[in-house]
């Protein structure tokens, strides 16, 4: 969706603030959040790319003005509410008011799983369309729901530096329609085809491409 | 479904704790109660996080690849798999991906639409990795970036930004400083700065390193 979380290009955010010996975390909730995502992703109630898209469908005033940590923990309760583990009600009392559903939970024997990125790499069900050194156009879409294609590549030209594997498609991931195991590139674009001819004549930005959002170019 | 008494406290004193404590003090009971989480281990997770995890990783790695040709040559063919054979990390995730800098080019890595990041060898991300400021610039003006980090570099000097924008991984090899000859790879790994392996930085000149 053209939310504003795809950032890329936009003015008005500032500068950049290093922050000198930044903490793990800035408060003990913060801990508490990646703590819960960790654990609940046990359940497989939800995956990964459902949690990015239910920070993505956050109101856009609610996400800007939200830190991090926030926008995942309003993601979780959204997820949680949409994967009926929990009730408005009980969100609202601050306690449950029914038992849970029967799903596996994490104990401390399964502590190295939530410490461990999965593989997202799946068996491909066809051979890959483009090579490195082909030059492809990242269509122009604008699905409503989570895309990986950045709105500031869509339309321009670029070229295929490498191919990565084929992989999850989070497109279809995030809403419920399964894997769909689609090829990934790496495609580089010129700064000057990404922002015009005032860009710095040195910048080369990549990014990872799937094979759906890309049509060959001349 | 238990009730302790420190919740109930906390509905008294409810304005004294910020929206974001309540809210998530309140999804994390109502999740336990309900059999999803278990608190111990919600304990275990942020004591990982806290003590085990953090950007000492990646540096070890950086320092092995710049005594170690053949090591540096597998990792910048398959860094997940060569990084594994080192037995600093249980295991590195899979589609991690070490994008090496050069006189001719410097790397940077950036998440536009979210934060994605080399959490097996860099840890937590930091804020400002984060934010809207580093995601909406990173991309389009990466000089003024690395000029906020205090980093000029040459006019010619190529910029490649790496919008992580599926589930591969970057980490950036930037260049062995001058003057480190004979340097043993745990001094060289005191060199490694979280953000030259970011791209935002460079790394520390053997004058500058912890003694």
């Amino acid at each position: 969706m053209n939310g504003v979380h795809d950032m890329g290009g936009m003015h008005g955010f500032g500068k950049v603030e290093p922050e000198p010996n930044e903490p793990p975390f800035h408060a003990p909730w913060e801990g508490r959040v990646l703590a819960l995502q960790r654990a609940i992703r046990f359940t497989r109630a939800w995956n990964i790319d459902m949690s990015r898209d239910a920070q993505e469908r956050l109101p856009a005033p609610i996400y800007l003005s939200s830190s991090y940590y926030q926008r995942w923990e309003l993601g979780m309760e959204r997820n949680a509410l949409e994967q009926e583990l929990i009730g408005a009600d009980e969100l609202a009392a601050g306690h449950a008011l029914r038992p849970g559903k029967p799903l596996p939970r994490m104990t401390k024997d399964d502590l190295a799983s939530a410490f461990t990125r999965g593989s997202f790499f799946r068996p491909a069900p066809t051979a890959a369309r483009f090579r490195p050194g082909d030059r492809v156009r990242a269509k122009n879409i604008n699905p409503t729901s989570h895309t990986r294609l950045p709105r500031y590549v869509r339309g321009r030209v670029g070229v295929v530096e490498a191919l990565r594997g084929c992989h999850v498609f989070p497109d279809s991931a995030a809403v419920g329609r399964g894997d769909d195991p689609q090829w990934l590139y790496t495609v580089v674009f010129d700064g000057r085809e990404l922002w015009g001819a005032q860009a710095d004549p040195s910048l080369k930005v990549s990014v990872e491409a799937f094979e759906p959002y890309l049509e060959p170019a001349r | 479904m238990a009730m302790s008494t420190h919740d109930h406290d906390d509905q008294h004193h409810g304005s004294e704790l910020s929206e974001p404590q309540l809210r998530v003090r309140a999804l994390e009971t109502i999740l336990t109660e309900k059999g999803y989480v278990d608190p111990a281990v919600l304990d275990l997770i942020v004591e990982h996080y806290e003590t085990k995890t953090g950007p000492h990783v990646g540096a070890r790695v950086i320092a092995r690849a710049w005594v170690d040709p053949a090591f540096k040559a597998s990792l910048l063919a398959d860094a997940t798999q060569a990084i594994g054979t080192l037995g600093l990390v249980s295991r590195v995730g899979d589609h991690l991906i070490a994008v090496e800098n050069t006189p001719e080019r410097h790397n940077m890595v950036v998440c536009t639409l979210c934060s994605c990041y080399p959490w097996d060898v860099l840890g937590l991300p930091p804020v400002w990795y984060k934010s809207a400021p580093y995601r909406s610039r990173a991309v389009m003006d990466p000089r003024g970036v690395l000029g906020d980090f205090g980093v000029t570099l040459p006019a010619q000097t190529e910029i490649r930004v790496w919008d992580s924008t599926a589930e591969t991984r970057f980490m950036v090899l930037p260049a062995r400083p001058a003057g480190t000859e004979g340097w043993s790879e745990e001094r060289l790994a005191s060199l490694v700065t979280r953000d030259c392996m970011i791209g935002t930085g460079l790394p520390r000149r053997p004058e500058e390193a912890a003694s």
